[in-house]
């Protein structure tokens, strides 16, 4: 039988509708996963920012990719029991945001102030010489920025 | 059982002004005077969309009906936002302040609720501050700049607009009938509370932007929306907003 484990591990393979380069577990929005006696897959799962359009879109994703996994049902759960913050995303998932050109979420630790976003460092060559030029970008999650060093504008994911 | 009539009458006041107003800054989408400010007038109807829902889906937990029936299928008197959602775009300097001194109120609200008895309600105020915080940080933002660092026209136009919104914004904080019952339940300190804590606040970024607030003597607020009294412009407004969903309210999207 599949463990818990065994899904967490299968939900490496499901990525973000908005950015392909990385994982559902790896993003933070896997809040628990647990298998009832009956043989149900239960998964909760929890939005980045509350009106993300793309939520429904992973919902069916991880219902699809746990649905092949032998288990008699799969329940997934939308909701703010545990809330997302950027300090979910892992480690892998900051390289993986890197990958995709997206600078990403500068970590925090207590209560979150926003000029943090002024300097971001440059996803492309790394300069810290850059200006933030709007907090709001083409997703919900995202700002955009320029840089100083390498002349052009970058996305970042933003701190929340 | 009054608890519960306290608690929906309250978060359906939330639910509409958010759902409103996502739907006038979305008017914005294609018309911002500058990209950025096009996607973030967008962004923050989009935000403000999704907090809407939340506010819908807790009241269905309430044994409402479901949160499209409640958005788009009620009629203007049903509705219990505030008038200051309601008026049209006008002109980015009308746009900017009410986005300033509905904003202001919104996050003091939301920290408020944090600390709300109502257990769903104090996480979703939890999860929404995060983002206001960012609609703040704009409208702070240009509040200044438009105000201090701009021209004389600018600081006029933005001074012009205070003058206009300052009493419609004031109707944000139109007593319920359940402030007793919200209060000494734990689920919200209360109207007035609220107002004092914004009057303070939005004083220290209006002095960043060398605004002047007008003498609230000399201002009547405009009440009258949380009783379901609402202005010539909210009509029209549901009338676009929900003229696909009524094609067929059935439909699967």
């Amino acid at each position: 039988m599949p463990t818990v484990d065994d899904i967490r591990e299968a939900l490496r393979g499901v990525m973000d509708p908005e950015i392909p380069t990385i994982s559902l577990v790896d993003l933070g929005v896997i809040t628990n996963i647990s298998i009832s006696p009956d043989n149900v897959a239960h998964i909760s799962m929890t939005p980045t920012f509350t009106g993300c359009p793309a939520i429904d879109y992973m919902r069916d994703d991880v219902r699809r990719r746990v649905g092949e996994m032998g288990f008699a049902d799969v329940d997934v759960q939308i909701d703010f029991d545990v809330q997302w913050n950027s300090n979910r995303v892992t480690e892998e998932g900051r390289k993986r945001l890197l990958q995709h050109g997206l600078a990403p979420p500068a970590p925090y630790e207590g209560v979150l102030e926003l000029e943090v976003l002024n300097n971001t460092p440059c996803p492309f060559c790394g300069s810290h010489s850059t200006v933030l030029q709007s907090p709001f970008g083409p997703t919900l999650c995202r700002s955009i920025h320029y840089c100083n060093s390498c002349r052009q504008s970058f996305e970042g994911f933003k701190p929340i | 059982m009054n608890d519960t009539a306290a608690l929906r009458d309250l978060l359906l006041r939330m639910a509409d002004d958010e759902l409103i107003i996502a739907h006038r800054n979305s008017e914005w989408t294609g018309l911002g005077p500058i990209m950025e400010e096009d996607i973030a007038f967008s962004s923050i109807a989009q935000d403000k969309l999704g907090h809407s829902l939340g506010l819908y889906r807790i009241l269905e937990s309430l044994g409402g009906a479901e949160p499209d029936a409640v958005a788009f299928g009620r009629s203007e008197g049903e509705f219990r936002c505030c008038q200051l959602v309601e008026y049209p775009i006008g002109g980015y300097d009308f746009s900017l302040m009410r986005h300033f001194l509905h904003d202001t109120a919104e996050l003091l609200r939301y920290e408020m609720l944090e600390r709300s008895s109502f257990e769903p309600l104090a996480r979703l105020a939890t999860k929404i501050k995060g983002e206001i915080k960012y609609h703040l940080f704009h409208a702070n933002t240009w509040i200044a700049q438009l105000g201090a660092r701009g021209s004389e026209e600018s600081h006029a136009r933005m001074q012009s607009a205070l003058n206009e919104v300052f009493p419609l914004a004031l109707g944000i904080f139109e007593p319920s009938d359940y402030e007793t019952e919200l209060a000494a339940e734990g689920i919200f300190p209360g109207e007035a509370a609220l107002r004092g804590k914004w009057l303070e606040t939005i004083a220290v970024t209006l002095e960043k932007g060398t605004l002047i607030l007008p003498s609230l003597d000399a201002v009547t607020p405009a009440y009258g929306g949380r009783k379901g009294y609402h202005t010539e412009h909210l009509k029209p407004l549901l009338d676009e907003m929900t003229e696909v969903f009524r094609i067929d309210p059935s439909a699967e999207w």
